[in-house]
């Protein structure tokens, strides 16, 4: 059984993630159960998506403790959600902290580093990439939900391998988008080796 | 059969069209929505789909059409019942001849909601069977048993699941073939198609006479289940039920019986009562109201148990809010020695609050920002909508004074106007809101002659449930997922025009503005409050998650850092960074309301 979290800001691309994911797993056979924030948290709220891969599961909600994978598209929610991860978890976040409007008036939650610094402290495998930065490269900022999920998926925590969601990007988006979405996954990795050399 | 996997709407929406639906009406709501957009995309062409202007209207179309034999669907959420309650009422004496279903999504939490208002209560009041699925899967199946239901019995049948079953998907399995029905056609009978005193007695009789007996029959529905055997029970339904069946995994130090309830009304007591049979103690766990637990109270007094029922009434589960696998866990590790521990919650750093906010570029800010403007210093109410626009209420903003329901907007702001006549009243309402339950306000303050000004926000569309036509939008729900298949959407139908509209109940003015013109649109404000009687400014702008975005704008050097583009608007593309504002480019849409209040010009488009 797999238990993964995609947690971020309303509209960072959360609910495609978690689909492609779903996608990928049912595409090697496997059952798979969701949950997913629609409606007004959407504008700018706190998202998250829960994805539970196995057979006999019955809640679509994880439960505290028993997320495999934390894929966090900002640094703050990633902290908000950390009580999902289990021992021996992986985090994988993005750097960039998104400040929302009532951060900004107050001058409060400057940037997210204190919320990565936590993060490290919290769980053992914490993964942290310039998602803005590969986005940048590929030229779109719309491609952060693949940076991410290709991070996870290389981390092996998704039990989906990253040629198995390269394979889910075609089968399961419109043709105009593949070369995009691809060129993504593999900048994600080629950052992820370099970061390693 | 094949597996798909679903969103729980989605199933919902093959389910019904696999059960020979002809005729799907609804209005949007969360989390009810995707459910006929399903069923439009999936159309072969031979269902009428259609979005109605409110609830009330979907639920009639539908009744009409069932009563000349078509199988129909009615889709809303569980305020749009409330709104949808005068026909539901009535066609509960009435019945139907085609199979009528009629879906109102709940929503514990709420997370989209005003209230967690609980639809079994409806099926009770209405006296009406209602089902209650517990998974996307058994959605799917169980859609198709209620329209059987109906169509068995000749009533509506409410169909009631909460957004955690409507949001969750999950592989489900489909079939692959199914039959269509045929309409038989509208056969006169005055005795059965017209409401009258005489006939309703008698209705109601029969009403009274045939719960029972479905009751007996839900006794044996299989998706009501009894299971295992001791001295403690558990009474639940709907997604609880998968929190308790997930929670009991971890292992229990007693043996309990479990009874799952997936029809609260008529209540299976012949297999409740089984339930009950040996059991000491029974703990109910369910969401929003307490009505099994209600249910079996009554059960037991009436046949003199003795056994004590827990659940929200005795406090042993939380009254309001959703469960959870934790919340669930929690109660049975008292009530049944579950084999689990509750960890404590790290502590964490301070997090950011973040609410849900206007888009970066939303045209609504814009006019909330002229309104606000034209009325500095004077004394003036705010009354707001449900919609898109209640995010107005937001700092710096903080353009709503009140909020209750769809349209009140316009007739609450008569009221307070009423009440202190030296007061500016302001209505804010959305362009599919003012045609859903906006107009009779509207005539209501034409007619009695108080003096308000309504705000009608127009982005063509009906954004916050993820952008359904309206009447205003000339394009009907059928044509626009053909066109959709094809590429763009095209105006079929002819465009009702609120202007002419308004035109027509002769109010003293109507102006309509582009918002982001911002000196224009606070002219336009101050012009009406000047006038007495009923004015309306339409501030119409498309809605930017829909519209092509134009080049972001930038800070530039003659900025002075006074942050008045901060703390004035509040937009989310604009941040501090190293205590300068800066505009995030990924998220500006280059509305350019920013560089039109900067006092020294430091905001201009980028190349």
């Amino acid at each position: 059984m797999n238990n993964i979290l995609l947690c971020g800001v309303g509209g960072q691309g959360t609910v495609l993630a978690s689909k492609l994911i779903a996608f990928a797993a049912m595409e090697k056979g496997l059952q798979v159960r969701t949950a997913e924030t629609i409606g007004m948290a959407q504008r700018g709220g706190s998202v998250v998506s829960h994805v539970r891969i196995g057979s006999e599961i019955h809640s679509p909600l994880l439960a505290k403790r028993t997320a495999d994978v934390l894929i966090a598209f900002e640094p703050a929610e990633a902290v908000r959600c950390i009580s999902y991860l289990k021992q021996n978890g992986t985090v994988i976040v993005n750097r960039k902290a998104v400040r929302p409007v009532t951060a900004s008036l107050q001058g409060t939650y400057a940037d997210g580093s204190e919320m990565l610094d936590y993060l490290q402290e919290q769980a053992e495998s914490v993964t942290i990439l310039d998602g803005e930065a590969i986005c940048d490269a590929c030229g779109s900022s719309k491609v952060l939900n693949i940076v991410l999920l290709a991070a996870a998926a290389q981390s092996g925590g998704l039990n989906i391998t990253p040629e198995e969601l390269k394979s889910a990007i075609r089968k399961r988006l419109p043709q105009q988008f593949h070369a995009l979405n691809l060129r993504a996954v593999d900048m994600t990795l080629q950052s992820l080796a370099e970061n390693n050399e | 059969m094949i597996q798909k996997f679903l969103m729980g709407n989605e199933a919902i929406a093959l389910g019904a069209i696999h059960a020979g639906v002809n005729l799907v009406a609804g209005y949007p709501g969360t989390p009810s929505t995707e459910v006929l957009e399903t069923v439009a995309k999936q159309n072969d062409g031979s269902i009428y789909v259609e979005w109605s202007v409110n609830e009330k209207a979907a639920l009639e179309v539908a009744a009409g059409a069932s009563y000349a034999g078509a199988r129909t669907l009615v889709t809303m959420k569980q305020v749009g019942l409330n709104v949808a309650s005068d026909p539901l009422m009535s066609l509960a004496y009435v019945g139907v001849k085609g199979g009528m279903v009629i879906l109102s999504a709940d929503d514990p939490g709420p997370i989209s909601s005003q209230t967690e208002q609980d639809t079994r209560h409806f099926a009770q009041f209405a006296k009406l069977p209602v089902f209650d699925p517990s998974s996307p899967e058994e959605a799917y199946e169980m859609i198709q048993d209620a329209f059987a239901c109906s169509e068995k019995w000749g009533t509506p049948v409410l169909f009631r699941p909460t957004t955690r079953v409507c949001h969750g998907c999950a592989s489900v399995p489909v079939r692959e073939q199914y039959e269509k029905h045929e309409i038989e056609g509208f056969i006169k009978d005055t005795m059965r198609w017209v409401i009258f005193p005489r006939t309703s007695f008698l209705n109601h009789e029969k009403l009274e006479q045939r719960n029972p007996k479905l009751g007996e029959e839900f006794s044996a529905y299989r998706f009501n289940r009894l299971t295992g055997n001791g001295k403690k029970g558990i009474c639940t339904s709907g997604i609880s039920y998968a929190y308790t069946r997930e929670a009991l995994e971890c292992g229990t130090e007693e043996a309990y019986k479990l009874l799952k309830v997936a029809t609260a009304h008529p209540f299976p007591e012949t297999l409740a009562l089984q339930f009950l049979e040996g059991l000491d103690e029974v703990l109910c766990i369910e969401e929003l109201d307490p009505v099994l637990e209600k249910e079996l109270l009554c059960l037991c007094g009436k046949h003199h148990l003795k056994i004590t029922i827990h659940g929200k009434l005795d406090g042993s589960v939380q009254a309001a809010g959703e469960n959870t696998v934790e919340s669930v866990k929690a109660v049975l590790k008292d009530y049944l020695g579950l084999h689990w521990e509750k960890a404590c919650d790290p502590v964490t750093p301070e997090l950011p609050v973040r609410p849900p906010v206007l888009c970066a570029g939303c045209p609504h800010r814009a006019s909330f920002y002229a309104v606000k403007q034209a009325m500095k210093g004077r004394k003036a109410v705010f009354s707001g909508d449900i919609g898109c626009y209640t995010l107005g209420n937001a700092a710096p903003l903080d353009m709503v004074d009140t909020c209750l329901c769809m349209g009140a907007d316009v007739t609450m702001a008569q009221g307070l106007h009423r009440a202190e006549p030296d007061t500016v009243n302001f209505s804010f309402i959305g362009d599919s809101t003012f045609f859903a339950s906006g107009i009779t306000g509207i005539i209501n303050a034409v007619y009695n002659q108080t003096d308000i000004i309504v705000i009608i926000l127009d982005n063509s569309t009906t954004a916050m449930t993820g952008h359904q036509p309206h009447p205003g939008t000339g394009v009907r729900m059928m044509e626009q997922t053909e066109e959709e298949a094809k590429g763009t959407p095209k105006e079929i139908s002819s465009k009702i025009s609120i202007e002419k509209l308004l035109q027509a109940l002769d109010l003293t003015s109507v102006e309509t503005i582009d918002p982001l013109h911002f000196s224009e649109a606070v002219e336009a404000v101050e012009r009406a409050a000047e006038l007495p009687g009923v004015k309306a400014v339409i501030f119409r702008s498309p809605c930017i998650a829909v519209a092509r975005p134009q080049n972001p704008y930038q800070i530039n050097g003659n900025c002075i850092n006074c942050k008045k583009c901060i703390r004035e608007l509040g937009c989310p593309a604009i941040v501090l960074e190293n205590g300068m504002p800066v505009i995030e480019k990924s998220l500006c849409t280059g509305c350019s309301l920013c560089s039109q209040i900067c006092p020294c010009d430091a905001i201009t488009p980028t190349a």
